[in-house]
């Protein structure tokens, strides 16, 4: 029951991008198509998982018995960085088709803000590390719905005939408001 | 003359929210009223200055290869300490900002202004450039952190303009950040096309 919770929040009443305004770039710079979308989302829910998983042990296993959690921004960046390259070169060697897939989006993952976001609540909102995996997995869930959504409506936005002054980011930030307005409607389901 | 251009531009011609689409996230996320955009801001605009002095000093001693964990490095630590000093000096703000504060790591404003001016121009250009970029930051906030505040609960800066009842609760929530940071950009690019 908890599980499921956890679930129904991150994906819909708390979506990531659209309540919490973490992978806005993402949102506005790779959503011009469905195809690229799922890519990028499908590479995120990958990243995100592991580091969780990784920087929860980071943070269980040698930050509190040290007693540095002060070095808990640095640290976690590094551990995402290197992660990045990690999975990079190993998806390159065991699936060459998986990283023609999501190969492009690794390395802007990196700066994605929702990667180190959600390993930061997980370790704010005291899960442990099964409930960390289902947050960080129904939040990659929840990116992925938000940007799957946006990049239908901007495949049809293309066709519009919008104002001069308001195309491209400014009808873009529009669009995504009225979602926002739409997601709203979910809440105080949990 | 010619460092004067380099603060100013930060401020309109270059402004990075307006202009160059950069950092969104803390942006939309924290500008629910003018004080909580202010001091994102002001955090970011230190945090941007130190990091591109830093960067402009061991430019020539880093390889290039490892430049950009090299550069994260620099700036994990200088946002540590912003994050410890208003956690110790303005533990209100702290808490209103929450998440944003570790995420000016990802900001993509300071890691793009660290590899696209720091680390090719002299130790005080960068240090102008840091200074005009953050401000011009701290301004677009403060800005749509106001509009929100006065639409949503007919206040700016926390004093009252009208009753708040009047107010259209909308515009402090989530979808009002996209709607007015949407009209505003289109606003500056009229200004900036004529």
């Amino acid at each position: 029951m908890e599980y499921i919770l956890i679930i129904i929040s991150a994906v819909f009443v708390n979506n990531i991008v659209l309540t919490q305004f973490l992978g806005i770039c993402p949102l506005l710079g790779v959503s011009k198509r469905i195809s690229t979308a799922l890519g990028m989302a499908g590479a995120v829910m990958f990243v995100m998982v592991l580091a969780t998983i990784v920087t929860y042990l980071v943070q269980i296993y040698i930050l509190i018995p040290l007693n540095i959690g002060y070095l808990q921004t640095i640290s976690f960046i590094l551990v995402i960085a290197a992660l990045v390259q990690l999975v990079e070169i190993i998806l390159k060697k065991v699936s060459p088709a998986l990283y023609q897939a999501l190969g492009v989006f690794l390395p802007l993952i990196t700066t994605n803000c929702t990667i180190l976001g959600v390993a930061i609540l997980t370790i704010q909102r005291e899960f442990n590390l099964m409930e960390g995996v289902v947050f960080a997995l129904s939040n990659a869930v929840g990116f992925g719905l938000a940007l799957f959504l946006f990049a239908g409506i901007r495949e049809h936005l293309d066709l519009m005939n919008v104002p001069k002054a308001l195309r491209g980011n400014p009808i873009a930030l529009i669009v995504a408001g009225i979602l926002a307005m739409a997601f709203m409607g979910f809440s105080g389901i949990v | 003359m010619n460092q004067w251009n380099n603060f100013t531009k930060g401020l309109l011609k270059e402004n990075p929210t307006f202009v160059l689409v950069l950092g969104m996230c803390p942006t939309l996320g924290v500008s629910s009223s003018a004080i909580n955009g202010l001091g994102m801001g002001l955090a970011t605009t230190f945090v941007l200055f130190m990091s591109n002095l830093f960067v402009s000093l061991v430019k020539n001693g880093i390889p290039d290869k490892v430049r950009i964990p090299s550069y994260i490095v620099i700036i994990a630590a200088f946002v540590t300490v912003v994050e410890l000093c208003m956690q110790a000096y303005t533990p209100g703000l702290f808490k209103s900002l929450g998440i944003f504060i570790p995420l000016i790591v990802v900001n993509c404003i300071v890691l793009g202004r660290a590899e696209a001016f720091a680390s090719k121009n002299s130790v005080f250009s960068s240090m102008i450039d840091g200074l005009g970029m953050g401000l011009g930051f701290s301004l677009s906030l403060t800005v749509l952190g106001a509009i929100r505040e006065f639409l949503g609960s007919g206040r700016i800066f926390g004093i009252s303009v009208y009753p708040e009842d009047y107010g259209m609760l909308l515009f402090v929530l989530a979808p009002g950040a996209f709607l007015v940071l949407g009209f505003l950009m289109a606003i500056v690019n009229k200004i900036n096309k004529a």
